[in-house]
């Protein structure tokens, strides 16, 4: 199976024609993502990507006419937020936000129109989830993938890259990567992901990646110190050195009021017998001791 | 984006909130001239406020009362110039010093858990708020505002009967808990707090003596994501105390932060930075800044990048870590030979890139034989070799 995305996704790329839209496109193309339509409000009727993807002027179109089922978005931060209400109001029920500099406000209404429609947001400010050997959406390279049963769920961008790399070096393929997104608010969080992974038959051990800031990875612990014993679970947390009361690059990594620190986060890990790793290289080896068997 | 008190209280005072009025004044001259003003009018004591973006003021001496306006002149001449926490005061705030009755806190965040604006109060005002949220937490009231319908009048009323106002005081806290929301959403801040809100007392015309709240003290930030729109507020930027390195960094686009170690550290994505630092650390070193390229970093930004790091005298040694994904490593890799160069001071370097077109990227450093490293670990440690032999 896997989660969010795999065999059964038909993928809408809004903003299809942009210079990021089109070079993932390819990548995703290449990788052997079902790309069925593209959007372009102006150009509907022409085609993308040397004729192989067709253009619709709006999402609903591209729904009726392509079948699509999941969005993805590359379009700038003044109208990100308006694609995601598009896709959600022509019924698409995986949203997949690249989009970075959003302001915090705009996301407000738009994360609750999504949740009262009954549709899931990944993102914004996120580099985008991959099932190994079935699909990839998002900007997460192709080359550091391998098809298994380890699902990664991860706040970072290059953070991510990092640490499935250092799984797949390691032998130990995965199931699903997510990069839930770095923005203060977001659609999916830790939580909603690690709920995915427990119900997903494909998934046997779960790898976390967090930063300071916030209380996301404490409410994951909690989730997992009841939910999850039975999982093989390792964590890496960023940002251990990082002086309070700086914005360490975006708008989640803080510690203010001496909360959302790395040492808060890695003691309510490790309560809730999860594995935390000093780098991320240590990862497979702590699933492995925590009884994963690839 | 951080904006100075006199700032906030503007932005409070333009959607309708009631901050008594104050003066901004930048030498001893013009702080006399301002204590003059409030003594004229009335007033007993005037209060002098530092106005510096950071916390701690009072702490620091740099809030102090005066009589008259000589001695406003004298004291406020001691808080310009003062340093607190490594910022030099250049101006400060002259108000007229109220009789507070009693002081409460009100704030206006984003919060990341219920992904709403939620407002906060407490009648323990005038403390720091993360004090009372670590000793006392059952202190601090809190609501959610509607996603689309805002902050509605009965979640504003409640939170004021929570924290014990009734009668004129509570429709008065209505008015500034709803001021609040107003303003963030007016300004696409991230924060809006007023510590203290405070009770004072005036004597209204007929002579009777009537109860009202104010706005003491504002503190707003304001979301960089949100600025483009507001042209009005890039001016609120503190150009006295931007940092010159920051002001660099901002117009490179990358996002830098000086620490106090001496591997200069260089990396795309803000997790990989921070893990980058953090595996010097575990490696028994000591990093001189976080520095985050950004996405899709070209040959121009790295060089800026280089000259950033160079630029602090306590770099011994740099550690360049690029994990591709937009970014092409080659791009990468040619800004640092560029960079290598062109630069004013040799500090040795150990580099490693990865991912797109990492490869290309692994001839190029070959050929300008700069020292590479193949996984984050062994880069790490061996920039903590580097910057220990040069120190010795």
């Amino acid at each position: 199976m896997s989660i969010l995305v795999g065999n059964d996704t038909r993928l809408v790329v809004q903003g299809i024609t942009g210079r990021e839209g089109e070079f993932h496109t390819r990548a995703a193309i290449a990788y052997g993502t079902r790309v069925v339509a593209g959007t372009r409000p102006g150009k509907g009727g022409q085609m993308a990507i040397d004729g192989t993807v067709p253009i619709f002027d709006t999402v609903v179109e591209a729904v009726a006419q392509s079948g699509a089922n999941t969005s993805v978005i590359y379009i700038p931060a003044s109208g990100a937020p308006d694609a995601i209400l598009e896709a959600v109001d022509a019924g698409i029920k995986t949203i997949i936000c690249i989009t970075e500099g959003i302001p915090a406000l705009d996301m407000i209404p738009v994360v609750e129109a999504v949740r009262l429609a009954g549709a899931r947001l990944i993102g914004p400010n996120c580099p985008g989830a991959t099932s190994p050997g079935r699909a990839k959406v998002g900007i997460i390279p192709a080359s550091v993938h391998m098809p298994g049963r380890v699902g990664v769920v991860s706040r970072s961008g290059t953070l991510t890259y990092e640490a499935v790399q250092a799984m797949t070096d390691a032998g130990l393929g995965q199931s699903t990567c997510v990069g839930i997104g770095g923005d203060p608010i977001i659609g999916t969080t830790f939580l909603d992901v690690l709920k995915l992974f427990r119900d997903d038959p494909e998934t046997e051990a779960i790898v976390m990646i967090g930063e300071i800031g916030g209380s996301a990875e404490e409410e994951a612990a909690a989730f997992a110190a009841e939910h999850l014993r039975n999982v093989p679970m390792a964590a890496f947390i960023a940002g251990r050195t990082a002086p309070p009361g700086r914005r360490m690059g975006h708008a989640g990594a803080i510690i203010s009021g001496g909360s959302g620190t790395a040492a808060e986060k890695i003691a309510a890990l490790e309560a809730a017998g999860v594995r935390v790793a000093d780098s991320p290289t240590q990862l497979p080896k702590l699933l492995l001791e925590a009884g994963f068997r690839p | 984006m951080k904006i100075q008190e006199a700032d906030a209280k503007s932005l409070l005072v333009a959607q309708g909130l009631p901050v008594p009025t104050w003066e901004l004044a930048r030498t001893p001259a013009e702080i006399k001239a301002a204590a003059g003003r409030f003594f004229e009018a009335g007033l007993a004591r005037v209060v002098i406020k530092a106005q510096v973006l950071v916390g701690g003021r009072g702490k620091a001496g740099g809030v102090k009362l005066a009589a008259s306006a000589d001695e406003a002149a004298d004291v406020g001449s001691r808080i310009l110039g003062m340093d607190i926490k490594g910022i030099t005061v250049r101006k400060v705030i002259v108000a007229g010093a109220l009789d507070i009755e009693k002081e409460y806190y009100v704030g206006a965040i984003i919060d990341r858990a219920t992904r709403r604006i939620v407002l906060m109060a407490s009648a323990e005002g005038g403390v720091e708020i993360e004090e009372v949220a670590r000793q006392n937490p059952g202190a601090i009231h809190r609501v959610s505002a509607d996603s689309e319908l805002g902050l509605l009048t009965f979640q504003a009323r409640g939170l004021g009967l929570a924290v014990g106002l009734r009668d004129t005081l509570l429709s008065q806290f209505v008015a500034i808990a709803q001021g609040l929301y107003a303003t963030m959403k007016a300004n696409d801040a991230d924060l809006v707090e007023v510590n203290p809100l405070a009770v004072v007392t005036e004597t209204a015309a007929d002579g009777s003596r009537v109860q009202k709240l104010v706005c003491l003290d504002a503190k707003i930030t304001l979301d960089d994501s949100g600025l483009a729109r507001h042209p009005g507020l890039e001016s609120l930027r503190d150009n006295d105390e931007e940092d010159p390195t920051d002001a660099q960094a901002r117009k490179l686009g990358i996002n830098f932060i000086r620490l106090d170690g001496s591997i200069g550290c260089m990396v795309n994505g803000a997790g990989l930075a921070m893990t980058t630092m953090d595996l010097v650390k575990h490696y028994g070193g000591e990093p001189a800044n976080f520095l985050d390229v950004g996405g899709g970093a070209r040959r121009e930004t790295v060089c800026g990048a280089m000259e950033l790091i160079l630029e602090d005298p306590n770099v011994k040694a740099i550690l360049v870590n690029i994990f591709g994904g937009i970014t092409r490593g080659d791009e990468v890799a040619a800004g640092l030979i560029e960079a290598r160069a062109a630069q004013s001071r040799e500090v040795p370097m150990v580099v490693r890139i990865v991912g797109t077109n990492a490869a290309q990227a692994a001839r190029l450093l070959r050929e300008a034989h700069l020292e590479t490293a193949t996984s984050l670990d062994e880069a790490a440690e061996k920039a903590v070799a580097l910057a220990r032999r040069a120190t010795r």
